[in-house]
């Protein structure tokens, strides 16, 4: 989630000022077996104050068990986890600053929904008065005020999962997890409920670590994503960082769709790249330096929506960066169309434009033969 | 192939056998769904409600030499069909004090055989849902196991362990301590009800415990619950669908119980199963017996009753 640009960025991002900014979480070489499998291998992970950070990954990926050793219902094989400062590699689950909202939500079904929200309250013996206050509060911050002594099970999907929000949130956590948060919510219920809960979080300066597998999620909750793979962390930093900017195969594939293809470096030079690649039918003239060696065999990879289309051929400076193809598919997706292009080597690439005419009569059409070019600083290089 | 053959026309309706008879049936208005319900029904006509209405016919009788050894329920005398029912075996049940003492007690030693079973079979129970898969089926069927063998051996073996001169009481020599009486004694009887009925009581608390979500448990937890108050606020109330029907399956037929106090406990040992038996048996009593039986069957009736509407509150909360 984009943060306001009237803020200082520097208030707002302390994980780029790592000099002056003491981390709120710190993982360190965090290890966890499970028998054989290795589930989390070596993170190291920093996570800052107020930071709403989403751990993304696919099933297997280690994140959800990640979370489970921040809640304390894991014991890493090794490494430690400080939160606030303070060692909590050994402390229970009971002991710690941390709340949890599940992902099943783990609502107690004999409970009422003011019961369930005053269950870790009553766990700090709080006088009944202030238990009563706090409920009531936590019930209008998440909008159930009617719905105090209803069941859960009398509840909707939504409704139930607000209560869990609530839940965790009463015992004003310094630190809040979440596993998959809106994972049983459709769609359009996951899109109102995506913001609220990014208000909240603002609101009330808690710092958040948010577990999923969907990556949309990701992009509009977090401030900062650490994308998880066979558990390690494959990459971390902002949503723009990990789009625009993905540092290996795996994070460009993961995030968005993009269209991969090889080559090998002819031209090493500090201010460009030329990359032959047979696959694109074509040179690839890079804009600026890549940390590569003449005849190295690397990776480029380019969003869709980064490439143009037309019929004519455009005559591209560096004799770069434009191939052609046969249009084999479209989707028309209402503001964008996909255009598949089947190139000369038999690759296929993804291409989007913005349908900025209504019903264009002059629209690109199947069968036809394009011309695909891009900018010199559209793709990304990648090594590994 | 190309998308022009499409089948349109339906198989031909196979004619099968039954619906020929389903439909014959449907004429005389009886139905697929009522032969179904009838068997059970019948079942339970034949071998339950006509016996017990048998019983209840003879509690109604008064006893006599010859056989049957009870009087008949009519009569026929100058034409005239007479009824006649004798109430005095159930003035008697409330009258003779060895009756009320004899359910009394039946229903103390049910009762406190069953908190003693609840208390040995949660954490049993609590342990195999907790165990990993692998165990689980292993430690069931350890559970089920003494079913293989009779019941009356099972207990017979028991005295082998209580008597004076038993493996327990051997095992104390060894200390030098004085061997106990066991044998004979309401202990006895509580040790054998333990242990006959701890698989009725296991088996159904299992099978709520290990549905019970493990994240329920971490939530609390994770709201700052230690591990015993998870266990009082969170699983307890939510095992108790399971407390009350092992509680019941152990309770009920504790109450009538008349293997177990004839062959562990003594003399002073009062159970109602044994009244019954001896009024059946031994002072050929049938209208008696019969009255003590229904008698029996109201008592252990009246707390299913209560049991099952207390579950079924809990099951709607």
């Amino acid at each position: 989630m984009a943060k306001k640009s009237t803020q200082l960025a520097i208030d707002t991002r302390p994980w780029r000022d790592t000099s002056n900014n003491k981390p709120f979480v710190r993982i360190k070489n965090v290890t966890k077996k499970f028998g054989d499998v290795l589930a989390v291998h070596d993170v190291s992970l920093d996570i800052y104050k107020s930071e709403l950070f989403c751990l993304l990954g696919g099933s297997g990926s280690g994140k959800s068990t990640l979370l489970r050793m921040l809640a304390g219902f894991e014991q890493p094989t090794s490494g430690t986890i400080e939160i606030d400062g303070q060692d909590m590699t050994e402390v229970p689950p009971y002991n710690r600053p941390v709340n949890m909202m599940f992902q099943s939500y783990a609502l107690f079904p004999h409970m009422s929904v003011e019961q369930n929200i005053a269950y870790g309250l009553k766990r700090d013996n709080l006088p009944k008065g202030e238990i009563t206050d706090r409920v009531a509060e936590l019930l209008s911050l998440v909008k159930l005020q009617d719905y105090g002594r209803r069941k859960p099970h009398q509840l909707s999907g939504g409704q139930r999962q607000r209560v869990a929000l609530a839940r965790a949130l009463a015992k004003r956590p310094k630190l809040l997890l979440l596993d998959e948060p809106l994972g049983a919510l459709d769609k359009k219920l996951r899109e109102e409920t995506q913001f609220e809960l990014v208000k909240i979080q603002e609101s009330l300066g808690v710092t958040f670590i948010v577990v999923t597998h969907d990556q949309e999620e990701a992009m509009t909750l977090a401030t900062r994503i650490g994308v998880m793979n066979l558990g390690e962390i494959a990459m971390v930093g902002e949503p723009t960082d990990i789009y625009e900017f993905p540092n290996s195969r795996f994070v460009a594939g993961f995030i968005g769709s993009a269209n991969m293809v090889e080559g090998v470096v002819t031209e090493d030079e500090p201010g460009h790249v030329r990359i032959r690649s047979n696959e694109l039918g074509c040179d690839i003239y890079v804009g600026h330096g890549v940390d590569c060696a003449p005849e190295q065999l690397l990776w480029w990879a380019i969003r869709p929506e980064k490439m143009s289309l037309s019929r004519e051929k455009p005559v591209p400076p560096h004799d770069a960066n434009v191939t052609s193809g046969i249009v084999e598919e479209i989707a028309y997706l209402g503001d964008i169309s996909l255009y598949q292009v089947a190139l000369e080597s038999g690759k296929r690439i993804r291409v989007s434009q913005t349908n900025s005419v209504r019903g264009n009569p002059d629209a690109i059409t199947w069968d036809e033969k394009v011309y695909i070019t891009w900018s010199d600083s559209s793709g990304s290089v990648l090594t590994v | 192939m190309t998308a022009t053959h499409t089948p349109t026309i339906p198989p031909p309706r196979r004619l099968k056998p039954w619906n020929a008879v389903e439909r014959g049936l449907a004429k005389v208005g009886i139905s697929g769904r009522m032969l179904v319900l009838a068997a059970p029904v019948l079942w339970l006509l034949v071998f339950f409600l006509i016996p017990l209405a048998v019983v209840f016919g003879i509690s109604l009788a008064t006893k006599q030499f010859g056989r049957p050894p009870y009087s008949p329920l009519l009569t026929t005398e100058e034409g005239t069909v007479q009824l006649t029912l004798h109430l005095n075996n159930y003035i008697r049940l409330f009258t003779d004090n060895l009756y009320i003492a004899a359910y009394l007690s039946s229903i103390r030693i049910a009762f406190i055989s069953t908190v003693i079973t609840l208390f040995v079979g949660y954490p049993m129970a609590y342990a195999i849902a907790r165990a990993p898969d692998r165990w689980r089926n292993i430690l069931l069927m350890l559970v089920i196991l003494p079913f293989f063998t009779s019941f009356l051996l099972r207990v017979y073996a028991l005295t082998g362990f209580m008597r004076g001169n038993g493996v327990i009481n051997q095992f104390l020599g060894l200390f030098g301590i004085e061997p106990l009486v066991m044998m004979q004694t309401d202990f006895a009887v509580y040790v054998g009800i333990v242990y006959t009925y701890l698989p009725f009581m296991i088996l159904p608390l299992y099978t709520t415990l290990v549905k019970l979500d493990v994240s329920l448990f971490e939530a609390s937890a994770d709201l700052g619950a230690r591990p015993l108050r998870t266990f009082l606020s969170v699983t307890l109330p939510l095992s108790l669908p399971g407390i009350i029907a092992g509680s019941m399956l152990v309770f009920i037929p504790a109450i009538g119980e008349y293997v177990i106090p004839s062959l562990l406990g003594g003399p002073e040992t009062l159970m109602i199963g044994r009244v019954l038996w001896d009024e059946f048996f031994t002072a050929a009593n049938w209208p008696r017996a019969a009255a003590v039986a229904v008698a029996m069957l109201l008592a252990v009736v009246v707390p299913i009753m209560l049991l099952q509407r207390a579950q079924s509150a809990v099951v709607e909360r």
